[in-house]
C-alpha cells in the first residue's frame, strides 16, 4: 500500500517536472484579434517567421480592446491589431514604442440572399446601412469593443443613423467574437458586417452571402507595435523587435501576400518601405 | 441530423488516424486536468477529513461554505487567477500566465472545494461508523482521520474522478488564463469553443464526442472500482 | 509484560453518575463498583440506559454529573477494550485488523505476529486470517472483533449486546469466547437484554430501569431471590 502511494507521488512529480522542461525555446507573446487568428493568417505566417529566426510566437487572440488592455498590463510583448485610433492612443499613453502599418484587409456587408433591405450590389456602405435601418431588417453586431465593432459604429455614425434612438428589435448586440456573431446572423438570417478573412473561412453560412463590398471606406488597416520596455521591463524587447521588423520586411510582406483562401488573397501588405 | 452523422464519421476518422494535432490537444487536456486533480487531492483530502472529524466552532458554517464553493463558476475563477498572474498583478513576476501551469493553477482552485466537500462527506459518514471503536482502541483524532482516509480510499477515488471530470470539461477558466494559444495552451474544450466560433460545427462536435468519450470512460472506471471494492473488501 | 507497567484501571467506581442529553436524562445517580475478576452483566429493557452506562464505564461518554474513577485515577487507563453490537472492522484482512489495534497499543514485530496468531486461533478464525474482514459473516466478524480485543490482553473487556444481531449458533460461539477470556483473568462488563444469556455468563448483575440503577447483586441472588420489586417484575415479565 505504501509502495503504491510512493509510486503515485513519483508519477506526480514526473508529470509536473515534464511541464517545467518543455518551454525552453525562445518565444514571444503577441496579443492580436480573434478575426485575425480565425482567418488563419497566423497559422500560415508564424511558421515562416520561426524558420527565419528560430523564435516561436504565442498568439493570444482577443477583441482589439482586450488585446490592447492586455498589453497595457504587460502580459504581451507585441500588439497586432486593426484600430488605428486606438493604437495611436496606446503609443501616446507610452505603452507602445511605435506604430507601424503592416497590411490591410477589408470588411464586407453580408446578408440573407432574400435581401429585404435591397442593398445587394451596392458600392457604398453608408447608403447600404441607411437602407438596413430604414427597413428595420435584422442586423447583428459584435458589440465587443473590437476593431470590427469600432469600424461598424463609425459607419453607422457616418451614415447618420442614431442607433440609440433607432435601436429596436432589429439591431442585435451579441457581445462576442466574429465567428459567434456570424453564427447568430446565419441562424436568424440577419445582416452583419464582417472582415473578409473570417467570412472566407466561415463554414456555417446558411442563407447568407456577400452583398456589399469594394467600398474604399471598408478597408481595414492593421498596425503592429512593440510594447514599451520602459513601462514593462520584462518585455522581450529584442525578440519582439525582430518580429516587428520581420512583418514589415520584404519577406514578411511577401508571406502576408502569399496567404490565400480558395485562391483568394485576404490581406494586402502596405508597410512603408 | 446530418450535422451529427457528419460529425460522427469525422470523429471516428480523427481518432482512427491518431491525428497528431488532436493527440496533442487531448494529451494536454489530460496533463492539465490530471495534475490539477492530483494537487487538489493533496489539499482537499486533508481539509475534508479535518472538517469531518474535527470539533471546532464554526464547523457547520464552514461545511456550508465548502459545499457552496463546489459551484464556483469556472469563468470567475479564471478571471481571478488571471488578475493574480497578470504582469500587473501580485504574482506577475513568475511569468506563468498563458502557460499550462496557469491552467493547472486555475483548475486546481476550481476543483479543490469539490474534492474537499465530497471527501468531507465520505469521511464524516465513515467517522460516525468508526468513531467509538477507534477511540476505544486509543487512536488520536488525527491518527483516526488518516486511518479513515485509507479505509475509504475507494470512495475517495471516485471523489477524485468526479473532480477530474469537472476539470477536463470546463472551458471558462482555462480559456482566460491559458489564452487558447495554438500548440501551447489549446485544450479540448477551448478548441471546441474556437471551432464553434469559426462556424466549423462538425469539427467542434467531433471533438465534443471525443471529450464525452473520455468522461464516459472515467465514469465507467469509477463505477467498476466501486463495485470491485465492494465485493473484494466489503 | 507491558501490562505490569500500566497502572490498573480497577476497580471502577461510579459515584452519583448522571448523564443528560438534549434535555433528556439518560442516567440518574448511578452508584456502581466493578471489581476485578467479575463478569458483570448489565440488564434492562431497551432505553433503560444500559449502553450509556457501558460507555461511561469505558470512558467513551463523559458524565454530566458525579465522578468515575478507574483504579483510583480520574483518567481512563490503557488496557481496556470494547466490542460493539455490530463489529467495526477496517477494509483490510482479518489479521491486519488485529495488527492495527496492536500497533496503536505499541505492540509490533514478532510479538504482534504471535499475538495475532494466538488470538485468531482462540476464536477459530486462523484459516481466515488473510480474508478481507468485511466480507466475513456476521458471526465471524464478531469473533474477529473479540480476537482483536483479546490480542490487546485487556484488563477489562466491555461488550455492548454483542450477540443481538447474531443467530443462535453464532451467539453460542461468541459466549464461549467471552467465557474463555473471562477465565483467563479479564474482567468482563457486558450489556444484554437476553435473560438466559445473562444467567449463563454473569457473576454479577446490574439492573437498570429508566436510567436508574435499581439493583446490583451477585448473579445467584438476582435470578433466584431479587431484592427489589422492580427486578422481580422484570424477571417475571421475561419469564412469560
Amino acid at each position: 500500500m505504501r509502495r503504491r502511494l510512493l509510486a503515485g507521488l513519483a508519477g506526480l512529480f514526473f508529470v509536473l517536472g515534464a511541464q517545467a522542461t518543455t518551454a525552453q525555446q525562445e518565444f514571444i507573446v503577441v496579443s492580436s484579434t480573434t478575426s485575425t487568428e480565425q482567418s488563419g493568417l497566423f497559422a500560415h505566417l508564424l511558421p515562416l517567421f520561426e524558420k527565419d529566426t528560430g523564435i516561436k510566437v504565442r498568439v493570444v487572440a482577443l477583441g482589439t480592446g482586450q488585446a490592447l488592455d492586455m498589453a497595457r498590463r504587460g502580459d504581451a510583448d507585441v500588439v497586432f491589431v486593426h484600430d488605428q485610433a486606438a493604437e495611436e492612443k496606446f503609443v501616446a499613453e507610452g505603452f507602445g514604442v511605435k506604430r507601424l502599418p503592416v497590411m490591410y484587409n477589408d470588411f464586407v456587408l453580408v446578408g440573407p440572399k432574400g435581401d429585404p433591405a435591397k442593398v445587394a450590389g451596392g458600392k457604398d456602405i453608408l447608403v447600404a446601412l441607411q437602407k438596413v435601418a430604414a427597413a428595420q431588417a435584422p442586423f447583428v453586431s459584435r458589440g465587443d469593443k473590437s476593431g470590427t465593432h469600432a469600424a461598424e459604429l463609425r459607419y453607422w455614425k457616418a451614415a447618420g443613423v442614431d442607433l440609440d434612438a433607432k435601436k429596436g428589435a432589429w439591431y442585435k448586440d451579441t457581445g462576442s467574437g466574429m465567428g459567434p456573431t456570424l453564427n447568430t446572423a446565419s441562424s436568424m438570417n440577419g445582416y452583419v458586417l464582417t472582415d473578409r478573412g473570417t467570412w472566407l473561412s466561415f463554414k456555417n453560412r446558411g442563407d447568407l452571402a456577400i452583398l456589399v463590398e469594394g467600398d474604399q471606406k471598408l478597408f481595414n488597416q492593421y498596425g503592429v507595435m512593440l510594447v514599451d520596455p520602459a513601462k514593462h521591463p520584462h518585455v522581450k524587447k529584442d525578440l519582439g523587435q525582430q518580429f516587428v521588423d520581420w512583418v514589415v520586411s520584404p519577406q514578411g510582406q511577401a508571406a502576408i501576400a502569399g496567404y490565400k483562401i480558395g485562391g483568394e488573397q485576404l490581406f494586402f501588405p502596405n508597410a512603408r518601405g | 441530423m446530418n450535422a451529427f452523422s457528419e460529425s460522427l464519421s469525422l470523429a471516428a476518422g480523427l481518432v482512427a488516424h491518431l491525428d497528431a494535432k488532436l493527440s496533442g490537444i487531448v494529451l494536454l487536456s489530460l496533463r492539465v486536468s490530471l495534475t490539477a486533480t492530483a494537487l487538489a487531492a493533496l489539499v482537499g483530502l486533508p481539509i475534508g477529513a479535518a472538517i469531518a472529524v474535527g470539533r471546532f466552532p464554526g464547523r457547520h458554517a464552514l461545511t456550508i461554505v465548502l459545499n457552496s464553493m463546489m459551484g464556483l463558476p469556472p469563468v470567475v475563477v479564471g478571471l481571478v487567477v488571471y488578475l493574480l498572474l497578470s504582469r500587473a498583478g501580485p504574482l506577475g513576476t513568475f511569468g506563468i500566465l498563458f502557460t499550462p501551469t496557469a491552467m493547472i493553477v486555475a483548475q486546481t482552485i476550481l476543483i479543490t472545494p469539490i474534492i474537499a466537500a465530497l471527501s468531507r462527506q465520505v469521511v464524516a459518514d465513515a467517522w460516525s461508523e468508526y468513531r467509538e471503536q477507534l477511540t476505544s482502541l486509543g487512536a488520536t483524532t488525527p491518527s483516526a482521520a488518516l486511518t479513515l482516509i485509507l479505509d475509504t480510499r475507494f470512495a475517495l477515488a471516485t471523489v477524485l474522478l468526479a473532480g477530474f471530470g469537472r476539470a477536463i470539461a470546463e472551458v471558462g477558466a482555462v480559456m482566460i488564463v491559458g489564452g487558447n494559444i495554438d500548440g501551447v495552451t489549446r485544450v479540448m474544450t477551448t478548441t471546441i469553443a474556437l471551432e464553434t466560433s469559426k462556424g466549423d460545427l462538425p469539427l467542434a462536435l467531433a471533438l465534443g464526442i471525443v471529450l464525452i468519450a473520455i468522461v464516459l470512460i472515467v465514469n465507467a472506471v469509477a463505477q467498476y472500482l466501486r463495485e470491485w471494492a465492494r465485493t473484494r473488501y466489503g | 509484560m507491558a501490562d505490569a507497567m500500566v497502572a490498573s484501571g480497577l476497580p471502577i467506581v461510579c459515584a452519583g453518575i448522571g448523564v443528560g442529553h438534549n434535555g433528556a436524562r439518560l442516567l440518574h445517580g448511578i452508584e456502581l463498583t466493578v471489581e476485578r475478576g467479575a463478569c458483570t452483566l448489565i440488564l434492562g429493557a431497551n432505553g433503560s440506559g444500559k449502553s450509556t452506562l457501558l460507555r461511561v464505564l469505558h470512558g467513551l461518554a463523559a458524565p454530566s454529573g458525579g465522578t468515575i474513577a478507574w483504579g483510583g485515577s480520574a483518567h481512563r487507563p490503557a488496557g481496556q477494550a470494547m466490542v460493539f453490537q455490530r463489529a467495526v472492522l477496517l477494509r483490510r484482512s482479518a489479521a491486519a485488523n488485529i495488527r492495527y489495534a496492536l500497533d496503536l497499543a505499541g505492540v509490533r514485530g514478532s510479538e504482534a505476529d504471535a499475538r495475532i496468531d494466538d488470538a485468531l486461533t482462540e476464536v477459530g478464525l486462523r484459516a481466515l486470517a488473510a480474508r478481507s474482514a468485511r466480507v466475513l459473516s456476521g458471526g465471524e466478524q464478531q469473533r474477529l472483533a473479540l480476537a482483536r480485543a483479546w490480542a490487546l490482553r485487556p484488563e477489562v473487556l466491555f461488550l455492548d449486546e454483542p450477540t443481538a444481531s447474531l443467530d443462535p449458533k453464532a451467539s453460542r460461539a461468541v459466549e464461549a469466547i467471552v467465557r474463555g477470556i473471562h477465565a483467563r483473568g479479564t474482567t468482563i462488563v457486558m450489556t444484554t437484554h437476553n435473560l438466559a444469556q445473562a444467567k449463563r455468563l454473569a457473576t454479577d448483575v446490574v439492573f437498570l430501569q429508566e436510567g436508574r440503577l435499581v439493583e446490583q447483586s451477585p448473579a445467584d441472588e438476582f435470578f433466584n431471590a431479587p431484592r427489589t420489586v422492580e427486578a422481580a417484575a422484570f424477571l417475571e415479565g421475561e419469564r412469560l
